[in-house]
């Protein structure tokens, strides 16, 4: 089939094949964007000679919801519900950075307590996400009982999110200046059952794959890029640790009180496919390691900073307090003012590097809101990866960049 | 504000005649659009910092001179710096030059500052959009586009409001 006879593409698309295309020597294949293993709305336009890939095309934007111009019409506390929505695998990740950035801008304090609770549920997240990169991955790679092992897992840490914040993904759980409400008594119990019992866990998904010859063929030496490449094209998180990069932004500017906890970040040297699936099997237990310590040391105290011109009052106060009275209305009818100027800042999502540039205009609402997402960066490189790999090995290297389409999308 | 960047900021100063400010901590540079690929060409070779860590802009429409704001984020990973540089754009219909021979992965984010803010990047090698259909009208992240709406239909007045419906141009 030569280029012009396709119906899915134009003649814009002609200066990224081969001239093979052109005269029709080599295949030009649509995959996805229904296609189960790009993971989401993922379409790729591939050139293949026989089974071999050529060149790859990826194409993305089915997905995107344009929550960036959208915040920019909502307040600052409104805006945040939109946050869950763009990686909705890592919702209180994004809640996490949104608050952060806000918080930054404004100059808010955040009670300690506040910060622990945050740090225990974004490396629950951590771990449901990559839960759920697991169970994919595996899937793809022809392994369906992991993906049914993965997602019962994380179907408790769901279940922990839902019990603390009334939804199981789209969670708002984390608001400027705090959190929307402390814990209830059985969180605690619900963590540590789940933090005690996930080790075994682990080792039942390293049992199935780590010795799995058809797992090892299909992971080892597939996709190899190294760590000055994966820097020079922005990658970041467990993606650039699989290629020998100690980088972690949890380590190197740590926020919400990282730098208390003990932790390694975890590298492997290979920059395969099955470098990046140990990397993220390392930081399992690694995120383990710090829920267990923000547990054991978790401080009492409010959850919300008690600055009024920012955080509404507690409810109860409002029958009291005339003061209370305004605050709360003004907060809920125009909310809180930011500073005419601009932050930036960088978190480490499941994925990588997820930074949001606020900038504010001395209004209530943000003047701008752009959110560097790890997905869209890190798959930039899939192109140059996927070059000379089998049409089979595409779907392995997709799975190890572990992309979230809303992420990519936005 | 670390003070391993003050020698990073000063040399932009005067090779460039970058403005230096600092916000909570951030600094940011502000380099006119013609300095802009040799400042990140120096910022990489000579300053260590060889990530692009985002590419993004602001549009302060009605505004005209600037208009635009291109932002980008630079990481110094061995060092753990971050800077930020502003490059001001005048007009409804600015160009910026690509830094895709420098930073690899400027390539996409170009492609999405053609497509929300229809900036021309002039030597692209792919000036396609990226996030919306390839036959949009419009670039949706400018603030003089409408945030846009659709007004809820009833059985009584479905076909009024059907007739004045906005939909794609040709």
């Amino acid at each position: 089939m030569s280029i012009s006879q396709l119906e899915i593409t134009h003649d814009e698309l002609k200066h990224l094949v081969s001239e093979r295309a052109q005269t029709g020597e080599t295949l030009l294949l649509n995959m996805g964007p229904q296609h189960p293993s790009t993971h989401g709305v993922l379409r790729l336009l591939l050139e293949l000679d026989g089974e071999i890939v050529v060149n790859c095309i990826p194409d993305i934007g089915f997905l995107h919801t344009g929550i960036e111009k959208n915040m920019e019409a909502k307040s600052y506390e409104k805006a945040e519900v939109m946050t869950d929505r763009l990686d909705y695998l890592n919702t209180m990740g994004n809640n996490l950075a949104y608050c952060l950035a806000v918080e930054k801008l404004v100059d808010l304090d955040v009670p300690e307590r506040a910060q622990a609770i945050r740090v225990i549920f974004a490396e629950l997240q951590r771990i449901a996400s990559h839960l759920v990169w697991l169970g994919t991955h595996a899937l793809d790679l022809a392994a369906m009982s992991m993906f049914f092992y993965c997602l019962n897992q994380r179907e408790r840490i769901l279940d922990i999110m839902e019990m603390c914040a009334g939804q199981r993904m789209m969670t708002t759980y984390f608001r400027p200046g705090g959190l929307w409400r402390d814990v209830p008594a059985e969180f605690e119990p619900a963590v540590r059952a789940f933090i005690d019992s996930f080790p075994a866990e682990i080792e039942l998904y390293e049992g199935l794959l780590d010795k799995n010859p058809i797992f090892l063929d299909r992971t080892k030496g597939i996709g190899i890029y190294n760590g000055e490449e994966g820097i020079a094209w922005g990658i970041t998180g467990p993606s650039l640790r699989g290629s020998g990069v100690a980088y972690d932004l949890r380590k190197e500017e740590p926020y919400s009180g990282y730098e208390q906890y003990d932790f390694e970040v975890c590298t492997e040297a290979e920059g395969d496919v099955y470098a990046r699936y140990r990397v993220r099997m390392r930081e399992f237990r690694e995120s383990l390691k710090i829920v267990r310590q923000a547990l054991d040391k978790l401080p009492g105290g409010p959850v919300r900073s008690n600055n009024r011109k920012f955080v509404p009052p507690p409810r109860a106060e409002l029958g009291e307090s005339m003061e209370a009275v305004i605050h709360h209305f003004k907060l809920w009818t125009e909310g809180f003012p930011a500073p005419k100027n601009s932050i930036y800042m960088p978190v480490e999502s499941p994925r990588g590097e997820l930074g949001v540039l606020l900038e504010g205009d001395g209004g209530p609402k943000p003047y701008r809101c752009h959110w560097r997402t790890p997905s869209f960066v890190n798959l930039q490189i899939l192109p140059k990866i996927s070059q000379g790999c089998y049409v089979a090995d595409l779907v392995a290297i997709i799975g190890s960049i572990d992309i979230v389409l809303g992420d990519t999308d936005r | 504000m670390k003070a391993e960047l003050q020698p990073v900021l000063d040399a932009l100063q005067s090779a460039f005649g970058a403005h230096i400010s600092e916000f909570r901590e951030q600094a940011k540079a502000v380099i006119a659009v013609e300095h802009i690929v040799e400042a990140a060409r120096t910022l990489r070779d000579a300053h260590g910092f060889n990530m692009l860590a985002g590419l993004s802009a602001v549009d302060y429409w009605p505004e005209r001179k600037p208009r635009f704001h291109a932002v980008y984020e630079f990481k110094n990973i061995s060092k753990n710096l971050r800077l930020e540089v502003r490059v001001p754009l005048d007009g409804d219909e600015p160009k910026l030059p690509t830094l895709t021979e420098i930073f690899p992965n400027a390539n996409w984010h170009e492609r999405e500052l053609w497509d929300m803010f229809g900036f021309e990047v002039v030597g692209h090698p792919d000036p396609r959009r990226i996030l919306m259909p390839a036959d949009w009208v419009g670039h949706p992240l400018r603030r003089d586009y409408p945030l846009g709406y659709e007004e809820v239909q009833f059985s009584f007045n479905f076909k009024e409001i059907d007739q004045r419906k906005p939909r794609p141009q040709d």
